[in-house]
């Protein structure tokens, strides 16, 4: 027998104002920032409908199934609820002394700056390898006389607001390739470690001859996960925002690249990140991140990072770039455990850090001394030039711990 | 499983409550309305939570107690058609080319076309679940779906929302029934959106203390009731704790097992010392419970065991 005989819409709908409440709850939730679309709408209805409104929990969870897919939505979802549905009107108020903020900063920036940026969002970077080598060919031909030559050079921290701009740009071209690894996964190949028995197969019944070619698989190579953990406090500042800029080209260009920010509290802004247009990315990261430029505690924010994040995003043997100063405000403490665990829980830690930039850096900070001896490379990065080195480090696949770090101590 | 054994759906919350309940299943009334809908609806059930805290179990419970067999998908990185969908039998086809060859006078198109039929078709979990061999709808458990990879997801599009499998040389093969299905995730990894979107989600959390007593109760019957209301007053001030990896109702399971299987019927110092292990897997975890810190959680527990 069939156990549904009816589809789910074709329950009797709820009557009366219900399913317009419940529109405008939904309206509510997208407004607060929920991803809710209209289908949602439509399945909150038909939830509503078969669990019915004579229990207000099974109400609440009916459409919390429905309107809520990620575990962090659950405390808006549950404020919103006990809001609206005690008195929809108060939330509507509540929503409609926020939008002036939200909506008088979006039209604008809509409006007027995207065009001109959509211009240069057009030409997309060149994406082979083959290419790149060019580039830097023509870069050397046109030494000291190129601007971008200077430019390349020259320190973020020491850029005025024009050469940043231009900085900016040119970053947003730089690429990031990582060492391709083989992974659980094959496909057709002309040779390979494997018999492809399928094509094999038929092979076989579409030949006439006697013998028939085999055909093979062999490994699918893909880049690793990346997680980049970038420090945001007073004294990473300005590099900071270079690297957010370099960051917001990583994030566009492949998957599986998670970005953490840290100062005195780590904040995931992957989501962030990955909105198209960089000045939009960078705003919506400026107005979560609550922590910029203050102090910084990397040795708390990376337990944060191994307690809450590591088992979340360290999966699949990822490579984990850590930018940061090491300057710590609480002088490296529990830094050294935290850094072996974080190590220890990832395929590759590079560490990256401006101030390397300086002939006679010693690694004296407590916080660098704590770091260094569990990074598998070290690598001063502080101008485009040195961005383009650590693109190179990444494509090298075997790591040999310590190299950087010997030849920098 | 034939017909005259199909258990209806349940017809409310209540009542799915009561075939989880059934099934010893101790389920709180969200987890419940998550499964009516499910089942209602006919959407996939998506549940995320740490491990140990039941989520698998739903899956087994909700065959056991519909009288729907199980199809269960384990899912790994590089998990692929051949091991979750179909595979086709070669050694078969093989023997069926070598037949015809040695019969002679078999047009090649013909043959191609005979040999990638349903009846050369090994079914993996998957394509067992949108078409089984008894025309019964199974519960459909793809478990752990944060360790397969990014690729196998995206193939999961087409069978959850469509309860359809193509298969290139025979076409799509779409379900009858659509199966039960019940995706877990221990979050090691974000599943994508697009796949969240076509299930209902449940946040699989840890059980309060009364909720974890009656699973405890449940499970383990033979636990005596002081101990089993210390075992759950250690382990819900063990999960308030910061720990790495705190224990799951399953690690808390085998707790009370392992204290029976010790003729332990008090909670004492020693004993948890000796037995940490089998609550926290992490050495930093089992480090940062001192003796002095169990005396005092053990202290906690006696005195909250001993009033109802």
């Amino acid at each position: 027998m069939t156990l549904h005989a009816t589809s789910p819409l074709a329950t009797a709908p709820p009557r009366g104002r219900l399913p317009e409440n419940i529109l405008h709850f939904v309206r509510m939730l997208r407004t607060a920032g929920l991803p809710v679309g209209p289908a949602k709408v439509i399945d909150a209805i038909a939830a509503v409908a078969t669990v019915g409104v004579a229990q207000r929990t099974d109400f609440r969870a009916a459409l919390a199934t429905v309107l809520v897919s990620r575990h962090e939505h659950l405390p808006l979802f549950e404020q919103a609820f006990d809001l609206f549905w005690r008195n929809p009107k108060l939330l509507a108020k509540m929503v409609a002394a926020l939008l002036p903020r939200v909506y008088g900063r979006i039209p604008q920036e809509a409006g007027q700056e995207i065009p001109a940026r959509l211009a240069q969002a057009m030409f997309p970077p060149p994406r082979v390898p083959k290419h790149k080598e060019d580039d830097e060919i023509e870069l050397d031909a046109a030494l000291t006389f190129s601007p971008r030559e200077i430019l390349q050079h020259k320190d973020f921290a020491t850029m005025t607001a024009e050469e940043l701009a231009q900085a900016k740009t040119m970053l947003a071209r730089l690429q990031l390739p990582l060492a391709m690894r083989p992974v659980r996964r094959t496909r057709s190949a002309p040779r390979g470690h494997a018999v492809d028995l399928r094509e094999t197969l038929r092979r076989m019944t579409g030949a006439t001859g006697a013998g028939t070619p085999l055909a093979f698989r062999t490994r699918v190579r893909r880049p690793p996960p990346l997680v980049v953990l970038c420090d945001i406090s007073g004294s990473m500042d300005r590099y900071a925002r270079m690297f957010l800029h370099f960051l917001h080209a990583i994030a566009n260009d492949r998957q599986r690249v998670h970005t953490l920010v840290f100062g005195t509290r780590l904040t995931n802004i992957t989501r962030h990140l990955k909105h198209r247009d960089v000045d939009v990315a960078l705003a919506r990261i400026t107005a979560c991140v609550q922590d910029w430029a203050g102090g910084t505690r990397i040795g708390g924010c990376l337990a944060e990072f191994n307690r809450r994040w590591s088992r979340r995003l360290l999966a699949q043997n990822a490579v984990v770039l850590l930018i940061s100063d090491g300057l710590d405000a609480e002088g490296g403490e529990g830094l050294v455990f935290e850094a072996e665990r974080l190590a220890k829980s990832c395929s590759r830690l590079v560490w990256v850090n401006p101030l390397l930039r300086y002939a006679g850096f010693e690694p004296r900070p407590a916080g660098i001394r704590a770091l260094l001896p569990h990074v598998d490379d070290f690598l001063p990065v502080h101008n485009l030039v040195s961005l383009q080195d650590l693109a190179l480090a990444l494509t090298q696949h075997s790591a040999r711990a310590g190299r950087m770090l010997r030849r920098a101590a | 499983m034939n017909d005259s054994s199909v258990v209806v759906s349940p017809a409310s919350v209540d009542a799915t409550l009561d075939l989880l309940d059934g099934q010893d299943y101790v389920a709180d009334r969200r987890l419940a309305t998550a499964v009516f809908l499910a089942l209602r609806l006919e959407r996939p059930l998506f549940l995320e939570g740490e491990a140990g805290v039941g989520k698998t179990e739903v899956a087994k419970v909700l065959a056991a107690g519909l009288h729907k067999p199980l199809v269960r998908l384990q899912c790994y990185e590089g998990l692929d058609t051949a091991s979750a969908v179909y595979e086709w039998n070669y050694p078969r086809q093989m023997i069926e080319i070598r037949l015809a060859e040695a019969a002679g006078g078999i047009a090649r198109d013909r043959l191609a076309h005979d040999i990638f039929t349903p009846s050369f078709l090994l079914k993996r979990p998957l394509l067992q679940a949108i078409d089984p061999d008894d025309g019964v709808a199974p519960v459909l458990l793809i478990d752990e779906l944060d360790r397969a990879d990014e690729p196998f997801e995206a193939y999961l599009l087409e069978v959850l929302s469509d309860f359809q499998i193509t298969i290139p040389e025979i076409g799509p093969v779409r379900a009858k029934t659509p199966p039960i299905v019940v995706i877990t995730s221990n979050r090691t990894r974000e599943i994508h959106d697009a796949i969240k979107r076509r299930c209902l989600y449940h946040w699989v959390d840890y059980p309060d203390a009364p909720a974890e007593l009656a699973i405890l109760r449940r499970k383990c019957p033979h636990a005596p009731e002081t101990l089993a209301r210390q075992i759950v007053a250690f382990t819900q001030r063990l999960r308030a704790l910061d720990l790495f990896k705190a224990p799951g109702v399953a690690e808390s399971l085998d707790w009370a097992e392992a204290l029976l299987a010790l003729d332990c019927l008090v909670l004492d110092p020693q004993t948890v010392a000796d037995t940490l292990g089998v609550l926290l897997k992490y050495q930093d975890d089992v480090g940062a419970i001192s003796p002095a810190v169990a005396s005092r959680l053990i202290a906690e527990a006696r005195a909250e065991g001993v009033t109802p």
